[in-house]
């Protein structure tokens, strides 16, 4: 079936490493298949169960029932928002112009090729990946104004990339969470399968991104949609070279004989993988000795409110995952029920038949009547219970949907706390500087004429504490850049996710309103052709 | 063009026709739990109103359990070949230990179900078993009910084997096997034919029917369980959100009870009938098989008769003194061969009778059953309708908040 692709780019890896796979390899040949995904997806979603159930029964039922009319065949959204699924830019679509919205860009995903991994020294068969084509259209001057339209190829791991860029550039952002790596599902389901599941994810992906107030103007996503060939974003370095790299350092960071300069940008960054070891190590040792209830932290936070906060986000987080389970099984239940209807309207189909064929006694061909009608009303409620059923998974997604966008609040968060932890790893290190000079002055005082090599330690001493102050005030000013953009990410996600919400809680309410008002039409219509039967006085 | 005529197996209601009308009305009521575990059965109240001069005043009520019923429709069987006899609910042996209160009930309706039935019919109304059954004392009851187990009491077990040979030699007909004895009778080939294959449809239809009971039970529980997360959530969000959340799920909660609702009003109404047209063709397909015995045996005693006569020609032509005893004998089974003869037709005459009966109650029945089915999912999708409607003005005002 498939394998896994243990390989990364260079392909001098050591260490593979759960990151690099990503890029899925093939033995067979690719599907010629389109990928794209046709307008009003959710009408060939519900043509493709229709025609799934009637071709099996088909001889049976157009012998017997009407056919169905297309009006009720095709789906009729009940809530104003149909929106949803996207169209491909090389049909002609009627929603090809932009809404009242002034800026828009608008992402399509499509036509995944299988392409060979060019350097590859370790294994000789050759591996692969697939890329996707990506067509942008847009209105934004960044992006050269209207009118603009942009093709490029890219693959996941460009992907990864981007999303990498992203959370380094945009920390304290509530950013969209790229779309899974893991290949291990994958193994179940049939390439062709993955691969537009896959496409879908990109899609969805790249317009959350696009729609964005923020991050749809940042260089790093005009790069990725705009640039062809090679994506011009400096690649997520791989844990195994970053390893070796450290390792190579950390004896002498370790025992301090080198002044330890730190450049004020990189104290702004977070400590990054084997570059900076030593860094890590404090930073460790300072989170615990928090945790310990050591040295308090000297910088003042307003803890509590943030506290408050995230918890508030973590039972809300709990709550949503739970209904969302309900949700999921809410579905299950609809789609059992219109099944069954199916089935039962079938079994009239045979007896009315049976009924018909041969008819002996009047009574018979009455009953098949009967029958016959029992078997329409029940079929045509097996149908309108699976078109409910599509529209009320469209909503319902939406809960799950938002479970990924408090992972990115979280993420969030802890650029935050990262940001803080910086800032108080800076400020006690600046503690034990002071005390070392004072230590080291104070000694010096008392023998006369001072200690050359002890002098040239305290000036050292010295260099280094106003290297870190600098460092310190730039590590503060970044954080409360990050506490910043959370505070206003936070109230465009309350913003957003209230209108979402509301506009699924409606749309959701609608439709099982809707389609239950075309049932009782089905089944009114059922209880008038028996009305003979009516017996009076129950 | 159809009248619509009411089953006159209705329970228990006080006859319509005056007193100088012939009445028999019985109603199975009051069903009481005794006897503990394995042991436990229900019994029945069984109250019988009449002016039949055969029975002994004008009510009469007994105690009666489900083996009475069975040995009633074991009498009958025995003694009306050719009637269809109204079918009894199954044993089931597992859901005796349960004895839920929905099992007792249904249990008991088609036991009141299956008494009016035979005391409307015609032939079976006169029954002296039925009379046996209606005011013995219970005593008698339980020592004719042990008597008939050893000797009358056909076993499930067998009366499966003649089924299975009656199929069988349906199906080697079809096939063109072997000639069995069987009547060459293109109508009633077509009517075996009808039966076996409105047994396997019905069987079908019911087992989706009860198997839609358990959707509807399954739907309810989760908008159950739904609403209550819906409402957990709507707790933690607080604002007007919060209450649209709540407001969902109060409603969810609601509709799960109409579901429940409906899923025991389908059972009742709709699945239970249908169960009980499969019962009536399983009852249909016995007296298949009865009839098919009676023809063996008719047959069987044809070709006797004729050897006795060929046996009783040569006795005669070689003048022996064994003539006599001979004649006698040949004289007494076609005697018998006639009686059986006689027997065979009636079986035949009533049969065709009770399949026109059985078509026309059929078609009734079911029309009701349909009827009743229509009504209640228009009830249910009618209140699902409005409750999720009247949700909406209050979501407008949640979302304007």
């Amino acid at each position: 079936m498939m394998k896994q692709e243990n390989h990364g780019d260079d392909g001098a890896n050591l260490h593979a490493s759960q990151d690099d796979m990503e890029s899925l390899v093939l033995d067979e040949p690719p599907p010629s298949s389109n990928g794209q995904s046709s307008p009003s997806a959710s009408a060939s979603v519900e043509r493709h169960s229709t025609t799934a159930t009637t071709s099996s029964t088909s001889q049976n039922f157009n012998s017997i029932l009407e056919p169905p009319s297309y009006a009720d065949a095709v789906f009729t959204s009940f809530d104003s928002s149909s929106s949803n699924g996207q169209e491909n830019p090389k049909q002609p679509s009627y929603q090809s112009d932009p809404p009242t919205r002034s800026e828009f860009l608008k992402i399509w995903v499509s036509d995944p090729e299988k392409e060979l991994e060019l350097t590859n020294s370790l294994v000789p068969g050759g591996t692969s990946y697939y890329t996707y084509l990506i067509t942008t259209r847009t209105n934004m001057p960044e992006y050269g104004g209207p009118g603009s339209e942009f093709t490029v190829r890219r693959r996941f791991k460009d992907v990864v990339t981007l999303s990498d860029r992203l959370s380094e550039s945009y920390r304290g952002f509530v950013i969209p969470i790229r779309p899974d790596k893991s290949v291990v599902e994958s193994q179940v389901m049939q390439i062709e399968q993955f691969v537009e599941q896959r496409r879908a994810a990109l899609s969805k992906y790249l317009n959350k991104l696009a729609v964005h107030p923020t991050l749809k103007k940042s260089e790093e996503l005009r790069l990725f949609l705009v640039v062809r060939g090679k994506l011009p974003l400096a690649k997520s370095v791989d844990m195994a070279s970053r390893m070796l790299d450290g390792a190579v350092r950390l004896p002498r960071q370790l025992t301090g004989e080198a002044a330890a300069v730190t450049d004020v940008n990189e104290a702004a960054q977070p400590a990054k993988g084997g570059r900076d070891l030593l860094r890590i190590f404090r930073e460790l040792r300072q989170s615990v000795v928090n945790d310990w209830g050591g040295v308090k932290p000297m910088v003042v936070e307003e803890d509590k409110e943030f506290m408050e906060r995230k918890e508030k986000v973590a039972e809300f987080e709990q709550q949503l995952s739970n209904l969302s389970q309900q949700a999921e099984s809410l579905v299950k239940a609809q789609q059992d029920m219109g099944e069954t209807m199916g089935e039962l309207g079938l079994a009239f189909v045979k007896l009315t038949k049976l009924e018909t064929e041969g008819a002996m006694f009047q009574s018979q061909t009455i009953r098949a009547t009967d029958m016959k009608n029992v078997a329409t009303a029940a079929v045509k409620a097996s149908r309108l219970y699976r078109e409910l059923n599509a529209q009320t998974v469209k909503h319902l997604d939406k809960l799950h949907e938002y479970l990924g966008v408090i992972l990115a609040v979280n993420s969030a968060f802890s650029d935050r706390s990262s940001a803080l932890l910086t800032v108080q790893t800076l400020s006690s290190e600046l503690v034990s500087l002071q005390s070392r000079i004072e230590k080291l002055e104070a000694a010096a005082s008392k023998i006369f004429g001072g200690d050359r090599s002890r002098m040239r330690k305290i000036e050292e001493l010295k260099e280094t504490l106003k290297v870190s102050e600098d460092a310190k005030a730039c590590a503060v000013r970044e954080y409360e850049r990050i506490k910043e953009n959370n505070r206003s990410e936070l109230e465009r996600v309350d913003r957003e996710r209230h209108e979402d919400f509301m506009g699924m809680l409606k749309g959701f309410v609608l439709n099982q309103a809707g389609y239950a008002e075309k049932m009782a039409n089905a089944w009114e219509k059922l209880a008038e052709e028996t009305s003979a039967y009516e017996r009076d006085g129950n | 063009m159809l009248t619509t005529q009411r089953s006159v197996s209705g329970s228990s209601q006080s006859p319509r026709s005056p007193s100088s009308q012939p009445y028999l009305s019985v109603s199975v009521t009051d069903p009481v739990k005794l006897g503990n575990g394995v042991q436990a059965y229900i019994s029945y109240r069984v109250i019988t109103k009449t002016n039949f001069p055969e029975y002994q005043g004008p009510e009469k009520i007994v105690i009666r359990r489900y083996s009475d019923f069975v040995w009633l429709r074991d009498r009958l069987f025995e003694k009306y070949k050719g009637v269809f006899i109204p079918p009894l609910p199954e044993k089931s042996a597992v859901e005796k230990f349960r004895f839920s209160a929905e099992f007792i009930e249904m249990r008991r309706q088609a036991l009141d179900v299956f008494v009016n039935r035979i005391a409307s019919h015609h032939e079976l109304q006169q029954s002296e078993d039925l009379r046996t059954f209606l005011q013995a004392d219970e005593e008698t009851m339980e020592r004719l009910r042990f008597h008939e187990t050893g000797i009358f009491k056909k076993k499930p077990a067998d009366l499966m084997q003649i089924f299975k040979d009656v199929q069988s030699k349906v199906s080697d007909v079809v096939l063109g096997k072997e000639k069995p004895v069987e009547e060459s009778n293109p109508e009633y080939e077509k009517l075996k034919h009808y039966i076996f294959e409105l047994e396997n449809h019905l069987a079908e239809a019911q087992k989706h029917a009860y198997r839609l009971v358990k959707r509807h039970r399954e739907l309810g529980q989760s908008l159950s369980d739904f609403g209550k997360a819906a409402k957990l959530l709507g707790a933690c969000e607080g604002n007007a959100l919060g209450k649209a959340f709540t407001e969902l799920g109060a409603k969810s909660e609601a509709l799960s009870i109409r579901l429940q609702k409906e899923a025991h009003q389908l059972l009742m109404s709709f699945e239970e009938p249908l169960k009980d047209y499969f019962r009536a063709v399983q009852s249909i397909k016995a007296t298949i098989a009865e009839r098919a015995n009676a023809f063996r045996q008719q047959c069987e005693l044809a070709e006797t008769i004729k050897l006795k006569e060929i046996n009783l020609e040569k006795l005669m032509l070689t003048r022996s003194d064994r003539v006599g005893e001979a004649e006698h004998e040949y004289k007494e089974l076609k005697a018998e061969g006639e009686e059986v003869s006689r027997r065979f037709e009636t079986m035949v005459r009533l049969m065709n009778e009770e399949i026109v009966r059985f078509q026309e109650q059929k078609t009734i029945d079911m029309g009701i059953a349909f009827h009743e089915f229509a009504k209640g999912q228009a009830r249910l999708a009618n209140s699902i309708a409005d409750a999720w409607r009247s949700l909406l003005p209050k979501l407008e005002t949640c979302s304007s908040a």
